[in-house]
């Protein structure tokens, strides 16, 4: 958890809306797991006011990559941004995916729609090193919102992809996909990002399978540091549902203490 | 080297910055970006006796230049501020400030008598002001007589100086002010969040849960200006302003409208260590400036 205010970006690549960017930054990379979160500021000005939270798409010691969608004016600056530009990152937060030490012998899903393939490349890698067998479900609407495909298949990352228009792969939602593999071949441990309704369907196929089974949630964040409270999600305790912070005692959240509202 | 002690009369501060009450958390989760005792004080989020629940989300908003919350003041209660957090922020060499909720009077009483029993604490901020635990914004700082009868009953029953934090959703700002002051506030605090409400135009649905929700940040900053320049010209009780601070600059502002000390808000979320940097930029302006101490610029303002 630390500020960079001079944290440089190395590289930038761009597929429509969607950007993924190289930063170096050991000191928030250094310490980094799989399913935490950086809050970006966008702009030194008043305009956006508040950090925008993306998720870890990568680690390493040297500074971490982001994988995000233009999503409004906060995000549309960011993509603005060159390489060389410093920006500042308060990271890295919030907790992190499980990934169990030894996974030999074991199978992972993951299984990520349109932006929220962001933290499951650096899960993957986790994941892959150990030695879980992995299977990568990736959706989105149509093929321009599948363009990590290839970086996945280049890591030795087994992809199935979705679109609901058929432009690429399965036509239909990634989530219908996952069904039809989550028979054959049940996996282990499945790990899911991405909009609500899709996290919400795949909660309730892992819930009927007993598949053990973890969600990235995603809001809106007022500080990413548990000051607010303005970024909570309804969650399951012993103690009774409560309003649980999704930037502190999230973002990850086990499928079955996810209280899923419409 | 300035001094920036501020004396409140009741309350030292070794300088005259303080963390807002909401934006803070507990002050604990700002210890890995800033030394706590840096602070003038920080002022925790309000508490209710029992544990509260809090809004439905969504519960912000960004609007220019500003935020629109309607958290609805979800906390952990006394019991467990008491047994799991006040001890770790007693050894803190800082002011440690008590935001105080109910939701009726007599809540507030129990809060503060609970509280009285506490080390570790230097004085209770009464949120009479938060415009999102009732309907449309109600609460008490609305109105002048029901703001005398609570300010009163508390003081009757604090063993610890009491500020009162006003709510700028009024007529007049002044008439409420001088109600706490008359009733005994040790000081009065102010602005609280102004009413506010944004509609998605695609969805044609409020972007709050709540519907309305309390506007933060730099957008609110003139209006905050202007109302704690009014209170602190016509009460004698110590003001401490805020309202959109982002800047030394911005809390200079302030101090020489009338205020005694700020409280930083917003900024604390875009910067965790907003509040040190701020201090240290009204210390650079005031060395700039031959302002040996910042105490002098209290009131300051001139005749236009």
């Amino acid at each position: 958890m630390t500020i960079d205010r001079n944290a440089r970006i190395l590289n930038v690549a761009s597929w429509g809306d969607y950007c993924l960017f190289t930063i170096e930054s050991p000191a928030v990379g250094g310490g980094a797991r799989p399913g935490q979160f950086v809050m970006v500021k966008v702009s030194n000005s008043l305009f956006p006011l508040l950090r925008r939270p993306l998720s870890i798409h990568s680690a390493s010691p040297v500074g971490i990559e982001l994988f995000f969608k233009i999503a409004g004016p906060g995000t549309e600056i960011l993509a603005g941004k060159k390489v060389g530009d410093a920006i500042d990152i308060l990271g890295p937060l919030g907790n992190s995916f499980t990934v169990p030490a030894d996974l030999r012998g074991k199978k992972a899903f993951l299984v990520g729609g349109g932006r929220g393939i962001a933290p499951l490349y650096f899960l993957g890698l986790e994941l892959k090193a150990a030695g879980a067998g992995i299977t990568v479900f990736y959706g989105g609407r149509c093929q321009v919102d599948i363009p990590l495909k290839d970086k996945f298949e280049v890591e030795g990352l087994p992809l199935h992809c979705s679109t609901d228009d058929g432009s690429y792969g399965f036509e239909g939602l990634v989530t219908e996909l996952l069904e039809r593999e989550l028979g054959p071949s049940r996996p282990d441990l499945l790990y899911v990002c991405g909009p609500d309704p899709m996290m919400k369907a795949a909660a309730q196929m892992a819930l009927a399978a007993g598949i053990p089974a973890e969600f990235s949630l995603e809001s809106i964040m007022g500080c990413g540091i548990g000051a607010c409270w303005g970024c909570v999600h309804r969650i399951r305790e012993d103690t009774g549902d409560g309003w649980l912070k999704i930037c502190e005692e999230g973002p990850v959240f086990p499928g079955d203490r996810i209280v899923w509202t419409d | 080297m300035t001094d920036l002690k501020m004396d409140l009369g009741f309350l030292t501060l070794k300088n005259p910055v303080l963390a807002a009450s909401g934006t803070f958390g507990y002050g604990l989760e700002f210890e890995p970006y800033v030394g706590l005792a840096q602070l003038g004080g920080f002022v925790v989020k309000g508490l209710y006796f029992n544990p509260r629940e809090g809004n439905r989300p969504p519960r912000l908003v960004e609007t220019p230049s500003g935020l629109i919350n309607a958290i609805g003041l979800q906390g952990v209660g006394v019991k467990a501020f008491a047994e799991k957090i006040l001890p770790r922020l007693r050894g803190l060499d800082t002011a440690v400030v008590v935001n105080v909720c109910g939701g009726d009077d007599d809540e507030y009483v129990d809060v503060v008598e609970f509280l009285n029993r506490q080390d570790g604490i230097a004085a209770y901020e009464l949120n009479i002001s938060c415009p999102n635990v009732k309907q449309e914004g109600l609460c008490t700082a609305l109105f002048a007589e029901p703001t005398f009868a609570l300010v009163k009953r508390v003081k009757s029953v604090s063993r610890r100086p009491v500020i009162t934090k006003l709510s700028p959703n009024v007529t007049n700002i002044v008439e409420v002010a001088r109600a706490a002051e008359d009733a005994g506030t040790d000081a009065i605090s102010l602005v609280n969040t102004f009413l506010a409400m944004a509609i998605d135009i695609e969805t044609r649905r409020p972007r709050l849960a709540n519907i309305f929700g309390g506007l933060s940040g730099p957008a609110i900053r003139p209006l905050a200006v202007r109302m704690v320049y009014q209170v602190a010209s016509r009460v004698k009780v110590p003001v401490i302003g805020m309202g959109g601070i982002m800047t030394g600059a911005d809390a200079l502002e302030f101090l020489i409208a009338g205020a005694s000390a700020v409280q930083v808000g917003t900024a604390n979320f875009v910067d965790p260590d907003a509040a040190v940097r701020i201090i240290g930029e009204i210390a650079g302006w005031c060395e700039a400036h031959g302002v040996a101490r910042v105490r002098d610029l209290v009131g300051t303002v001139r005749a236009a």
